[in-house]
């Protein structure tokens, strides 16, 4: 059964170009502004959009993304309203797809099988679950796979060839690449040894490489997404609504339209990717 | 909840996932999974090595001074009028409490696997400066995570780790406590992943932490349990630890388990009590769920997000706990009851008078469960009690507790 993801990213193979994947975090600074956010991003050219899932403690997240979920939670945000925020964006647009990015507690205390069948209805395609590796497949990969919903897997520096068609198994929708060991928001790795790291996955598998971590500018948008299907950016996008929030939290200017700004140029940088590859 | 039938030993955990029952497992991200199996690897080869363990035993005994001595507590034994009192010495190791036990062990694992630094977290700072110490007596660079408002209350040990050469980063985020400085570990060890070698302090954490740190400290248990057939001719009725995340309380505990005259109980920190948000009793109040690579019970709530939990001692001051100890709670084998701060505070005033020892508050709190319990029993029962640590690094907080200023 095909999903968004994969409709979505058979398109982009036959326009030529990689996919520029933007991560927010759903309930930051609180709902309504964040659902706007949301909206914005696939006008701004974002081709699938991760929607963040607050945690109290984040632990593969650089201090960008530790902040975005603690206004989040501070909010008010919770995994109910962050289900409820994908529905609400459903229904002004039916085929970006959304991806649900966090970590295992909130689902597993909400009941794999509830959160399941309430993803479905959300319109969620996809799910990307940092802390659960292949070897806890069981707790919610292979339930997520028998309900038609992508289970996204980070691949890193550290999956060696030995390990990745372990990795590689139960993986659907595209790969999660992390350019580099460490946390999010990092300086972004050595671009050729990225570009050396997605033909070797590519070796591995037929899905699209996404390669995120580290990528911040559109011109490093284009440089990884000469070789990448995808490239992912999220702490660039978090950081585009910390800085119109004042310091009691106060928006000094429309996080939507900070965001769109910096996606449009990100946008562009994926659109030159493979014209400057081509050269 | 059901509760499992019961097994033919509690003493087989975990299973080859690294999972007791439903608790334990690895629950991290990918970039760590590849270490986490390595390092699995290792253990495997070492936990059976004779090479191996000479070694450790050489250092426990010439470096840790173990065995550590059982001591009968006559002072308390006669205050309280009930059973007899027994307190495992783990005060009296280098560095003043069990937390070398496991240091050693792990020092030299991370030696043989090549490492060339150490990573650690630590909350009332005694595992950092086991950590700091065995990191000094080995040449390893160390950097300890340490919470902000545990770096304020245990100045004594920050102090001592400096000394010791290891560099303390202060934690801010959450409450700025156990659980904050773990994260924090996590964060530098998924980011060093070539040279570094996690030295977690308790028995908790992915596979094959919560295994490897427990046999590190199960001789804690295995000397208790010679010690009192020795000098008591039987087993003891009752033995009683506190539990933060659960390493001296497994270590003592695990050697017991089949024991099934033996009556185990675990102390959790019933803080300002359980009613409210300030304890950190996750197997009294809380519920399973995943954090810092493992299932076990935690503070959390209705949304699965983390709390803080709130306990006067630094050491107990974790919204977890390591999930053997989960497993052990559903079981039935082992109970596990709160003693509030109050209690824990009374209970260390009590045995620096009558014993002329200060406990940890940490294992004040296991003290203050025998001093509820032991006036109730029989003159020729036995209880031992863990302690697991000195409270020479408490002196402050207690002081301020009781209003004073020194």
């Amino acid at each position: 059964m095909a999903t968004r993801i994969d409709r979505r990213m058979a398109k982009l193979r036959n326009e030529g170009r990689p996919a520029l994947v933007t991560y927010f975090m759903g309930g930051d600074p609180d709902y309504d502004t964040s659902l706007s956010i949301m909206r914005a991003l696939p006008k701004a050219g974002a081709d699938i959009i991760e929607l963040g899932m607050p945690f109290s403690d984040p632990m593969a997240d650089g201090p960008a993304i530790q902040a975005a979920g603690l206004r989040a939670l501070k909010g008010g945000q919770t995994l109910v309203k962050t289900l409820k925020m994908a529905a609400d964006f459903r229904t002004g647009d039916n085929e970006t797809p959304i991806v649900l990015m966090g970590y295992y507690n909130p689902i597993y205390i909400y009941g794999v099988d509830r959160f399941l069948k309430d993803a479905i209805a959300s319109g969620i395609d996809g799910l990307i679950v940092v802390d659960l590796p292949p070897e806890m497949d069981e707790e919610l990969c292979i339930p997520a796979l028998k309900a038609g919903i992508n289970f996204i897997r980070l691949a890193t520096p550290t999956t060696d060839d030995k390990r990745l068609p372990k990795v590689l198994q139960n993986t659907s929708g595209f790969v999660y690449y992390v350019s580099m060991t460490g946390i999010t928001g990092s300086a972004l790795a050595d671009t050729g040894k990225v570009a050396a790291a997605v033909k070797r996955i590519k070796g591995h598998t037929d899905l699209p490489v996404c390669v995120g971590f580290g990528v911040k500018t559109a011109e490093q948008a284009r440089v990884i997404g000469a070789n990448a299907d995808g490239v992912v950016v999220g702490t660039a996008i978090v950081n585009a609504v910390a800085n119109v929030l004042g310091p009691k939290g106060e928006k000094t200017a429309d996080p939507a339209e900070a965001v769109a700004t910096l996606v449009s140029g990100l946008a562009q940088g994926v659109r030159s990717a493979r014209l400057a590859a081509a050269e | 909840m059901n509760r499992p039938a019961t097994p033919n030993s509690f003493r087989t955990g975990p299973d080859e996932q690294g999972m007791f029952g439903i608790f334990g497992g690895r629950f991290v991200a990918e970039t760590l999974m590849p270490l986490i199996l390595d390092l699995e690897r290792h253990w495997n080869e070492v936990k059976n090595d004779a090479d191996f363990r000479a070694e450790l035993t050489d250092l426990s005994t010439h470096y840790a001074g173990r065995p550590s001595k059982l001591y009968f507590a006559e002072g308390l034994t006669k205050h309280l009028g009930g059973a007899k009192v027994y307190f495992k010495r783990e005060d009296l190791n280098h560095t003043g409490s069990h937390k070398i036990n496991n240091c050693l062990g792990q020092i030299l694992l991370a030696k043989r696997m090549g490492k060339k630094r150490i990573i650690a977290e630590t909350g009332a700072g005694q595992h950092g400066v086991a950590s700091a110490t065995v990191a000094a007596r080995f040449g390893f660079p160390c950097v300890v995570y340490m919470g902000a408002t545990d770096v304020a209350r245990q100045s004594p040990n920050v102090f001592r780790m400096k000394l010791l050469g290891a560099e303390v980063r202060p934690v801010t985020a959450g409450h700025g406590t156990l659980k904050d400085a773990m994260n924090e570990a996590l964060r530098d060890w998924v980011t060093n992943v070539e040279d570094t070698y996690y030295l977690i302090g308790t028995a908790a954490g992915p596979h094959p932490y919560p295994e490897l740190v427990r046999d590190f400290q199960s001789v804690i248990g295995i000397e208790a349990r010679a010690q009192i057939l020795e000098q008591e001719g039987r087993l003891p009725d009752t033995i009683i630890a506190a539990v933060g995340g659960g390493s001296n309380a497994i270590g003592l505990f695990h050697p017991f388990l089949d024991d099934k005259e033996v009556r185990i109980i675990g102390i959790e920190a019933g803080g300002r009590g359980l009613d409210g948000i300030e304890h950190c009793a996750s197997m009294n109040a809380g519920a399973p769920g995943v954090l810092h690579g493992n299932r076990t019970y935690l503070l959390q709530n209705a949304d699965g997000q983390i709390m803080d939990g709130h306990s006067i001692s630094a050491g107990l001051d974790y919204p977890g706990v390591g999930p053997e100890h989960s497993w052990l709670r559903d079981s039935g084998r082992v109970e596990y009851v709160p003693i509030l701060d109050d209690e824990a505070l009374e209970a260390f005033k009590l045995t620096t008078r009558v014993e002329g020892i200060i406990p940890a508050l940490e294992s004040a709190h296991a003290i203050a469960h025998a001093v509820k319990i032991v006036p109730a029993m029989d003159k020729d029962q036995i209880v031992i009690v863990n302690l697991s640590g000195r409270g020479d690094k408490d002196v402050h907080t207690v002081a301020s507790m009781l209003g004073m200023e020194i």
